[in-house]
């Protein structure tokens, strides 16, 4: 799960980490307010949506407005806040139809020596957490570590222990930093790090971590997403999700138990297991078609479930043709045949349906859908279950 | 032959008395697997459809001589679980479990590694360890695999099913079958089977399949280039999905632009792997795989 900006820096601060002061602006009196309780003379007004870039994003609606804004007034705050809530925000990672911004952020200004980069996610390969820090502040990451991968440091830390005081002097000097920033990096890392596991992050990034002419180390962004399997143990998140954020039909899917991700083509498809689900969208490619989604209907494959699964595929218009591709184990082909059959009658398709299935009770399966009257076109391998829903589009 | 189970193992379930506890055991033991009851704390000295429950796995271990545990508590729960196995001196511990929270995974493996390394985890999130016609510990249906030449280990489960049953399609069975499971975190990896299958005088072959995200693939085929002689094929899963998104698998994301599909193949292929682009060859791949090493 992502948060926002000003929802990170919340829970920064509520760890210890530093970040410069700041109020959220939902209108843009909101922001003219702030700018002013902030005292000037300077603050900065940020967008908040999901999604990086957003300094150089422009609005779809005010194409000179860019999503972040330094202003030195309280009118220029509100002028800037008219221009950017409730208009579309596009940055380079938001993809072209960008994102609607409904929250702002006014942020005090700093005095800024120097910005350098800092995340922490899990290393899978070293089994650890690990600390990523750069000289390279403010830049895409991927940048720096595609032209200049001397410049990343890597420092693993023990997700009981935390990171250490010598781990964190150590980045330190690495960063060339001396004096009061470096006496400020063995605060600020260790409870970086703490808040990382403490909250079971998947990622907390912040770029530009800034500091400051005094030598403090300061937060100026914040980007941090959760560990989706650890949310039973941090129910009080549940409040920080922007549904708005989503797309509406993988919360859908989330709510049913399903696993579903969109994607462009207009082959939906709906498989029981991820790596099966997976395949199933490289074969249909493969076969000369566009899968139209990612869909694990789980192990069990209930009626509610495959109901539901059929009208999220079918809520996409471009999708004109479905593959059902099963691989029954446990759960046996009949007992998913009635699932589906069920759901078919209950969803109402309008489009060509396509059903391979294998396993146990197949030949009871096959029979039955071939005995049920319905517009079903049954396939027997894999490679036919491809080219008979590729072949439907043609026809 | 084959490798981790054979008729010496001695299998309990943490977890017996929840519904899919007790319905997958209940399903090894029809398999033939040698299983002494289940672990529940709380419950012990009840029994489940005649396994008895105990309320430790200490307990288990003293009193049935298990050395297995197949996992399925809820995912708070299944790192203290597995650390409760080793701790038990379980040896081989089969995590099926889905959903196991990230940073439990690291401190459980760290713990694993420092204290208990004569404990072998595999999955969590995996459908678990078959040697057919020996015994069945996870939740793969039985019958698909049938005695054989080839080892297989894999990510996924459903796509196991899928690679077992086109095995089976062209004659060949397995010796062992391994889901090492999709979590970012695993305990048993790619290389640890591939070491073990190379060792094993009655597998022949052996079949690979990974996903997207993270580089276990890539090591992998280091790995086979510089140790394994014999013939090896493999499937990559996900080779259409989009960067970014979280593929079902908490593991299979493709992250900052790594952990593609595309350079998995080609590490595999520049290793000398036979890699199947359809999911509907990864049989035809091994076959391959053999013919090739033999003109060799």
């Amino acid at each position: 799960m992502k948060i926002h900006e000003y929802q990170g820096k919340q829970l920064f601060a509520k760890a210890g980490v530093s970040v410069p002061k700041g109020i959220v602006a939902r209108t843009p009196d909101e922001a003219a307010a702030a700018f002013t309780q902030l005292g000037g003379p300077i603050a900065v007004v940020k967008s908040q949506i999901h999604a990086g870039g957003r300094g150089k994003g422009r609005f779809k609606e005010q194409p000179e407005q860019p999503g972040v804004k330094l202003v030195k007034s309280a009118d220029e705050a509100r002028d800037n806040a008219k221009r950017m809530l409730g208009n579309t925000l596009v940055t380079i990672q938001t993809g072209p139809e960008g994102k609607q911004v409904n929250t702002l952020y006014v942020e005090g200004g700093l005095n800024i020596a120097r910005e350098l980069y800092l995340a922490v996610i899990v290393d899978r390969e070293a089994g650890s957490p690990v600390v990523i820090m750069s000289s390279e502040g403010g830049v895409e990451i991927e940048e720096v570590a595609k032209h200049s991968p001397e410049k990343i440091l890597k420092e693993p830390f023990h997700a009981g222990y935390g990171l250490q005081p010598y781990q964190a002097r150590r980045l330190a000097y690495q960063l060339g930093l001396s004096g009061a920033a470096v006496t400020s990096a063995q605060s600020f890392l260790p409870k970086f790090c703490r808040f990382f596991v403490d909250n079971d992050c998947s990622m907390a990034e912040v770029n530009p971590l800034v500091i400051t002419a005094e030598g403090e180390l300061v937060a100026l962004d914040a980007k941090v997403t959760f560990d989706d399997n650890a949310m039973f143990r941090h129910k009080d998140f549940a409040e920080l999700r922007d549904l708005s954020e989503e797309n509406e039909f993988e919360v859908r899917a989330g709510n049913a138990g399903l696993s579903y991700v969109k994607l462009d083509g207009n082959i939906g498809c709906l498989v029981n297991g991820a790596g099966l689900a997976m395949s199933t969208m490289d074969l249909i490619k493969l076969h000369g078609g566009e899968p139209a989604n990612f869909l694990d209907v789980g192990g069990g494959a209930k009626v509610d479930q495959v109901t539901e699964a059929f009208s999220i595929i079918l809520a996409d218009k471009n999708v004109k043709a479905v593959l059902v591709n099963i691989f029954g184990g446990i759960m046996k082909c009949d007992t998913i045949v009635t699932a589906l059959l069920s759901a078919y009658d209950t969803v109402g398709f309008t489009v060509p349906l396509v059903v391979r299935l294998e396993g146990t009770n197949v030949d009871i399966a096959r029979k039955m859908l071939a005995d049920s009257g319905r517009k079903i076109i049954a396939a027997t391998d894999l490679t036919d279950a491809a080219q008979k829903v590729v072949a439907t589009l043609k026809a | 032959m084959s490798i981790l189970v054979d008729k010496n193992t001695r299998v309990i379930c943490q977890g017996i008395t929840g519904k899919t506890g007790l319905f997958h055991s209940q399903q090894c033991r029809a398999y033939g697997t040698p299983f002494f009851g289940g672990v529940t704390p709380g419950k012990g000295g009840t029994e489940v459809d005649g396994f008895p429950v105990f309320d430790s796995v200490d307990e288990a271990v003293r009193k049935t001589g298990a050395n297995c545990s197949l996992i399925f508590v809820p995912p708070g729960g299944c790192g203290d679980a597995i650390l409760e196995a080793a701790a038990a001196g379980i040896t081989l511990i089969v995590a099926i479990t889905e959903g196991v929270p990230v940073l439990d995974m690291v401190r459980t493996a760290d713990v694993l590694a420092t204290k208990f390394p004569k404990s072998r985890l595999i999955g969590p999130n995996c459908p678990g360890i078959i040697t057919p016609g020996i015994a069945k510990i996870g939740i793969m249906p039985g019958y698909i695999h049938k005695p054989g030449p080839v080892g297989l280990v894999s990510k996924s489960g459903t796509l196991t099913y899928e690679a077992a049953w086109q095995l089976g399609n062209v004659g060949l069975g397995q010796s062992t079958a391994i889901g090492i499971g999709g979590d970012p975190i695993i305990g048993t990896n790619f290389i640890d089977c591939l070491t073990l299958f190379e060792a094993d005088p009655n597998t022949e072959a052996m079949l690979m399949i990974g996903e997207i995200g993270g580089n276990a693939e890539i090591t992998a085929a280091e790995f086979i280039k510089a140790h394994i002689k014999k013939p090896v094929a493999a499937f990559i899963a996900g080779q259409t999905a989009p960067p970014g998104k979280r593929m079902g698998h908490a593991g299979a994301i493709i992250s900052g632009g790594s952990g593609t599909a595309e350079e998995k193949i080609a590490a595999l292929e520049a290793a000398g792997v036979v890699v199947s682009r359809s999911p509907a060859d990864m049989g035809k791949a091994l076959v391959e795989a053999i013919a090739r090493k033999k003109e060799r």
